[in-house]
């Protein structure tokens, strides 16, 4: 028997039966909603799918916390009063590790820019305010999940597991991702190439970072340090969570004097909710901002 | 409201110094298998993202599905269904999945999502890999993913640009068997461009585009026509003879070509029966074929179609950078 070459169409269409065509409805808030929890949820399968992610990010948070924690702790031991390295950083790290996945996150649109999908959002019959939203809230989600593998360690650098703290470490978590990633988003509307925005995320992220206090205690600094500090926005999250860590140890009066000093304006010390609104405030300001270059039309 | 499918009054977009579309018009009326044709870079894409809303005119209007693509944006934008160059799928996600966050992007009432969603799929044939991630479908597959996706929410126009660029041969003309399919099984009016001239056509009606501007828009066939000369050859005993009775006769120039007797003729179905009363040849066969669409560009614009391809390339470089600054 021979088999002949068959044509390049299709061998058996579909048969011409009709579905009911369907109707988009105009959207309304409703709309708006599902749009949100679509782009929400399209960042949760693809962070789930990429495992190595979920390692990654939380390499360099560790190296600091443990390497760093333990290499210095021996010459660090005078100025701890008798308190770990490891547990006055820790609070750092749990700022550090959010950070990185939220800026990952936001990264994603650059991908989807470079390989077209943020084409089909843009088309969408829906606000880009919502495809904005969706997507910082998703970046906060997926953040929130690495920050609770840091927090599961708390006890590793004696840390008690005290409900109260964890689910105030865990906010303060997801206030600062999602700043973080509106950050990121906003950034991203501007920069088309990965490279860049790379670039870019290591020169902000890193050194806003070191400034804010999470490797050290903001007390008795040189001055020109000191006004970076309080211009860091990353002081205002790095610190009400110290704040938050350190009221449920059990320390002597010298070290938590020393090491949890308040952050000062102008010698006033400003109240822990002030800080995270500090946080949200500024997270909300770049949200309105990406959402407006997103919403440019040439 | 507009009666037309699509309704375009003196659009214009200008980059800086650079006019992409200079001032065009035309209308598609329901259900038409609309055609644009134009070199790279003439001002297809630009058109089309006007259009679709993706881009705003300089100048001029436009409706689609008989809404003002500047004041009622969101409306158009429920009532078209989109193809792009370039693959606008998600490749870690499943061919489902892509298409389930379209539903919700568009709002479709989620009670109908089931059934549309293996409708499209299926007549795609894609639905035995619904499951499949993106990443792993081959180019044809993807760009029939996105037909498919396109036509998911059950839109009046969908727009396919360049539907076929970058895929080999026999996936382009299978590809073309869906569109055509679609033509004929589905209410719904479609809108391409391409810069392959057989593609056109298929097409009910094409528009010529040249350097922003629309220098013809017919049927294939009118088109065709309007260029003149169909091109006749013929095998005969004696070729000399015949070109010499050709000459004699009925005033036409001929050649050998291709071993042939070949010469050109308006209205080539007509003169063929002429030809056997009154050559005084023997004719062996004829073969008759109009003029490509080649030759409908050829003679529109005064050059051939790859030749308006490397003239344009710099200012298509130049656009490029500016959609990338953007």
């Amino acid at each position: 028997m021979s088999v002949t070459a068959t044509p390049a169409a299709p061998q058996h269409p579909a048969q011409g039966h009709r579905v009911a065509a369907t109707h988009v409805p105009s959207g309304g808030l409703r709309g708006e909603l599902r749009a949100v929890k679509i782009v929400w949820w399209r960042e949760l399968i693809r962070f789930s799918r990429d495992r190595l992610r979920v390692v990654t990010s939380l390499v360099q948070p560790f190296l600091f916390l443990f390497v760093l924690g333990e290499g210095l702790s021996s010459i660090a031991k005078e100025g701890t009063h008798g308190v770990d390295l490891k547990t006055f950083i820790y609070p750092g790290i749990l700022c550090m590790a959010v950070m990185f996945t939220a800026m990952f996150s936001a990264a994603s649109i650059v991908w989807d820019r470079e390989f077209g999908f943020l084409r089909e959002m843009m088309v969408a019959p829906v606000k880009r305010s919502s495809l904005v939203l969706g997507k910082c809230l998703g970046g906060a989600t997926v953040a929130g999940f690495q920050g609770l593998i840091v927090i599961a360690i708390a006890g590793l650098v004696h840390v008690p597991y005290a409900p109260v703290m964890m689910l105030a470490v865990f906010a303060l978590q997801l206030l600062l991702a999602f700043s973080i990633t509106a950050f990121g988003v906003m950034a991203a509307a501007r920069v088309s190439q990965m490279q860049s925005y790379m670039a870019l995320m290591q020169m902000a992220v890193m050194p806003m970072f070191f400034i804010s206090g999470a490797l050290f205690p903001i007390s008795g600094l040189p001055t020109w340090l000191s006004v970076l500090n309080r211009i860091d926005p990353l002081t205002y999250a790095v610190n009400p969570m110290r704040q938050v860590v350190f009221a449920h140890l059990t320390i002597n009066a010298a070290a938590r004097r020393a090491l949890t000093p308040a952050v000062t304006w102008f010698g006033w010390a400003v109240p822990g909710l002030l800080e995270a609104g500090v946080v949200l405030v500024l997270g909300l300001v770049m949200l309105g901002i990406a959402i407006a270059e997103f919403s440019r039309v040439e | 409201m507009q009666d037309a499918a699509i309704s375009v009054q003196g659009l214009v977009k200008r980059y800086g110094e650079i006019e992409a579309v200079a001032g065009i018009e035309f209308e598609v009326p329901k259900g038409e298998l609309f055609g644009f044709l134009g070199p790279n870079g003439a001002g297809k894409s630009t058109t089309i993202s006007m259009l679709c809303t993706l881009v705003r005119p300089t100048a001029g209007r436009a409706f689609v599905g008989g809404y003002d693509v500047v004041s009622e944006r969101d409306a158009v934008r429920r009532h078209i269904g989109l193809v792009f160059q370039d693959t606008t799928l998600d490749g870690y996600l499943s061919a489902e999945q892509n298409l389930r966050l379209h539903a919700e992007l568009y709002g479709m009432p989620r009670e109908h999502v089931p059934a549309r969603l293996q409708e499209v799929l299926e007549m795609m044939e894609l639905w035995e890999r619904r499951k499949t991630l993106v990443n792993h479908f081959s180019g044809g597959m993807k760009r029939r993913l996105e037909i498919a996706r396109g036509l998911l929410h059950s839109p009046r126009v969908l727009f396919l640009d360049e539907p076929t660029i970058g895929l080999d041969p026999q996936t382009r003309s299978s590809i073309w068997s869906y569109i055509r399919r679609l033509e004929t099984e589905q209410d719904i009016t479609i809108f391409l461009t391409t810069h392959y001239m057989d593609e056109a056509e298929y097409c009910r009606r094409i528009a010529i585009m040249d350097r922003g501007r629309i220098v013809a828009l017919d049927t294939p066939d009118a088109l065709k026509a309007s260029v003149g000369k169909d091109r006749v050859q013929i095998h005969t005993e004696n070729d000399e003879a015949t070109i010499v009775a050709l000459r004699e006769r009925f005033g036409l120039d001929a050649q050998i070509a291709e071993n042939l007797v070949t010469f050109g003729v308006a209205e080539g179905e007509q003169f063929v029966p002429r030809l056997f009363a009154e050559l005084g040849q023997q004719i062996r066969s004829v073969n008759l074929s109009r003029p490509s669409l080649d030759d409908v560009f050829m003679s529109y614009t005064g050059k051939t179609i790859r030749d308006a391809e490397a003239s344009s390339t710099d200012q298509l470089r130049q656009m490029a950078t500016m959609w990338k600054r953007r």
